[in-house]
């Protein structure tokens, strides 16, 4: 098997200087106009900001956990902005940029964090982009998504070569996952039924505490290979590399050609979540590299060559600050949900079990208010 | 709740709409029916396609339906599950064949984690109608993992609802409910029972799919089991009344949601209840209904609640199973000591 080399458009200096591999996913680019790439940059910005607010919210015990996403903004909004509307997206946990591409209201990241709920947006809203839910069990989300594919296949949504019509599944999963038996079982049902799948892994390097070279002696993309899924390993810090190459699975998915598998190589420069140190196991220098690459200086830098100026940065800075304004004020806000909910929506049709508990709970809670009153 | 004695067809046997059939034709006949009334019903497993499943219960469904509703899918339970709960985010129903009881395992995260957790976890903004079928229990002979009760776990779990037929007619109507259901169920078909003849009425309907209910009214003692266990009653019941003890037996049918009303009304009438289950005892569903009905029928209980049920080892191999599996004798031996009180 011979090692592909890794798709990249913009250097890490922020020049346009397409590798070899990235030539055949080229033409991808032209479908970009200036505003998409000064979206491109605003979402990046914005959800690296809503992270760090996020993340400060948390340390004020308005949460009981954050997943920070920073560092990680180039494979997210480029693969996302690769989505058409009719696609649907299933995240893991830290594709915070994904569902702010596709239109959820970021606050229901921070209830699912604060412990107000299990997740709970809807993705059969058509505010919601599509976007499915949180999935916290590593990789588990991975046969859903195929299983969702394997829907669309029965709804003749795929290969009519009516682009209008057709439509692919994109799941997100981690290096980690991809040590996970459903996500091995996801690459084979998908190959058998070929499905329009395409798997975007953010290898961020690690899993917790572990290094990638612990979960593999392989290249992680070389993995679903042996599954008769196609890859390709791109540098997940080039937003343009994420869109082009996931914009061409996406198509090739579709329409009838099955499922793909990007590696996405990125790095998580905070921790894996607020309850993590990562210092107890990371090597400062080697953040230091990965800081050195980081997606929206990188790609700052390209915008400017491109004649960009202040006043958009600066415009941009602006919405981020008041994008995260309304994110705490919003939190600061959130009350607890009512106690009977936790019995309203563990079955779909009335069960006598729920019905039985929450009017004991609601007879034994206020007989506390009548012993005040 | 209706009085019926299954393994009496003269019952209903006059009626031309009613035949014999063993309990694996009922289930055959039962998702057929379901496949035809609505195009979003699939079967996913292994080996269910072209061979018609081991135990034949899909027999000719692939070829009838097609290739695309009777899927033989890879051998990966987590993957068959995982893969039904996209599909029903899809809007599709899916019926999953579990091959043998003993191989559920490499599925229990999807199930438990997930198929039970996600409408909770949606906050009700979409179902999880996905039926999964498990064929379960001994008396069959088998190599370890082929004849096990795993049923409790299941019922432990909050999002499933559980479900085992004892007779052909509850399993073809069953069937049916449990696929038009919005919420998962777990589906366990009594092996044993798969061969045995009872009548199935294609005019009846259905009983609702969680009541439990009294299949042969006694006096002096209330047994209950469900699945295979429920047949092992009725001999017990047989026995019991050539040596002058009534027996009234209640077939359980939902092990989750529990129907606890005709449990409690017959407790209330005999004062005295033995529970009986091939599953292991400890932590098992027959302890959940003693220590139940202990607080709903605590003065009218005239002896404690007795549990028959599989010893607390691993299912032995097969030439130990009927040693193992509790017969109408080791039912007898509680009801005479229950009488004793």
């Amino acid at each position: 098997m011979t090692e592909t080399p890794t798709v990249q458009f913009l250097s890490v200096e922020g020049e346009f200087a397409p590798t070899e591999s990235a030539e055949e996913y080229r033409s991808y680019l032209d479908r970009l106009s200036e505003t998409d790439l000064q979206e491109f940059y605003r979402k990046m910005v914005v959800v690296r900001r809503f992270d760090g607010e996020a993340t400060n919210l948390q340390r004020q015990g308005q949460m009981a956990l954050w997943v920070p996403s920073h560092g990680q903004e180039g494979a997210q909004v480029g693969s996302a902005y690769a989505a058409r509307p009719h696609d649907h997206l299933f995240p893991s946990y830290r594709e915070h940029a994904v569902g702010l591409v596709r239109g959820i209201d970021m606050l229901a990241i921070v209830e699912l964090l604060r412990g107000n709920t299990h997740g709970g947006w809807d993705p059969a809203d058509p505010t919601n982009g599509n976007f499915h839910g949180y999935c916290l069990v590593i990789g588990s989300h991975s046969l859903h998504a195929t299983g969702y594919a394997m829907g669309l296949q029965r709804d003749g949504l795929v290969g009519t070569g009516d682009p209008e019509v057709d439509a692919a599944v994109l799941c997100y999963f981690g290096d980690g996952a991809t040590s996970q038996g459903d996500v091995s079982e996801a690459f084979v049902f998908s190959a058998s039924s070929q499905t329009p799948n395409v798997f975007f892994l953010q290898n961020n390097q690690w899993a917790i505490s572990v290094p990638v070279s612990v979960q593999s002696r392989v290249p992680l993309y070389l993995r679903s290979r042996g599954f008769g899924v196609p890859s390709v390993q791109i540098d997940g810090n080039d937003v343009l590399a994420s869109y082009a190459v996931t914009a061409k699975a996406l198509d090739d998915a579709r329409g009838g050609g099955g499922p793909q598998f990007i590696e996405a190589l990125t790095y998580r420069i905070g921790a894996h979540t607020t309850s993590d140190d990562p210092t107890k196991y990371r090597e400062n220098a080697e953040q230091e590299f990965w800081v050195k690459r980081d997606p929206i200086v990188r790609f700052e830098k390209y915008l400017r060559s491109l004649g960009e100026g202040d006043a958009f940065f600066d415009g941009v800075k602006a919405e981020a600050d008041d994008f995260a304004a309304d994110i705490r004020a919003r939190t600061l806000v959130l009350e607890a949900p009512p106690i009977g909910t936790m019995f309203d929506h563990v079955y779909s049709e009335p069960h006598p079990v729920m019905t039985e508990q929450k009017l004991w709970l609601e007879r034994y809670e206020s007989s506390f208010q009548e012993e005040q009153a | 709740m209706t009085t019926v004695n299954p393994s009496n067809p003269t019952t209903a046997a006059a009626a031309p709409e009613v035949q014999e059939l063993p309990m694996a034709k009922a289930l055959n006949l039962g998702l057929a029916k379901a496949l035809a009334d609505d195009p979003k019903v699939l079967l996913m497993g292994e080996d269910i396609g072209r061979l018609g499943g081991v135990f034949r219960v899909t027999e000719g469904l692939q070829a009838q339906f097609g290739a695309d509703r009777v899927v033989d899918t890879p051998l990966a339970e987590s993957g068959i599950i995982g893969t039904a709960i996209g599909l029903a985010m899809r809007g599709y129903r899916p019926v999953c064949e579990i091959q043998f009881d003993g191989f559920i395992w490499p599925g229990f995260d999807q199930i438990t984690s997930q198929l039970a957790k996600l409408t909770n976890r949606g906050g009700g903004a979409f179902s999880m109608p996905v039926v999964i079928r498990v064929p379960y229990g001994g008396h069959i002979g088998a190599v370890e993992h082929h004849q096990e009760s795993p049923e409790a776990y299941f019922a432990h779990t909050a999002g499933l609802r559980v479900v085992s037929p004892s007779t052909p007619n509850d399993a073809y109507w069953m069937m049916q409910e449990a696929i038009r259901s919005n919420d998962p169920v777990m589906f366990f078909e009594p092996k044993s029972r798969y061969w045995p003849k009872g009548p199935v009425d294609f005019t009846g309907s259905a009983a609702p799919l969680h009541a439990s209910r009294v299949v042969r009214v006694g006096t002096d003692v209330t047994v209950l089991a469900h699945g295979a266990m429920v047949s092992v009653l009725m001999q017990a019941a047989e026995i019991a009344d050539a040596e002058g003890i009534s027996l009234e037996v209640i077939d359980l049918r939902s092990i989750s949601p529990i129907d606890y009303g005709p449990i409690v009304d017959s407790v209330t009438k005999t004062g005295r209840l033995v529970v009986a289950q091939e599953a292991s005892g400890f932590v098992s569903v027959g302890s959940e209904i003693a220590a139940t009905v202990a607080e709903r029928a605590f003065y009218s209980l005239q002896a404690p609640v007795l549990r028959v049920a599989g010893f607390d080892t691993p299912f032995p191999p097969a030439k130990l199973e009927t040693v193992f599996l509790p017969d109408a004798d080791r039912v007898m031996e509680a009801v005479d000591r229950v009488m004793a009180y």
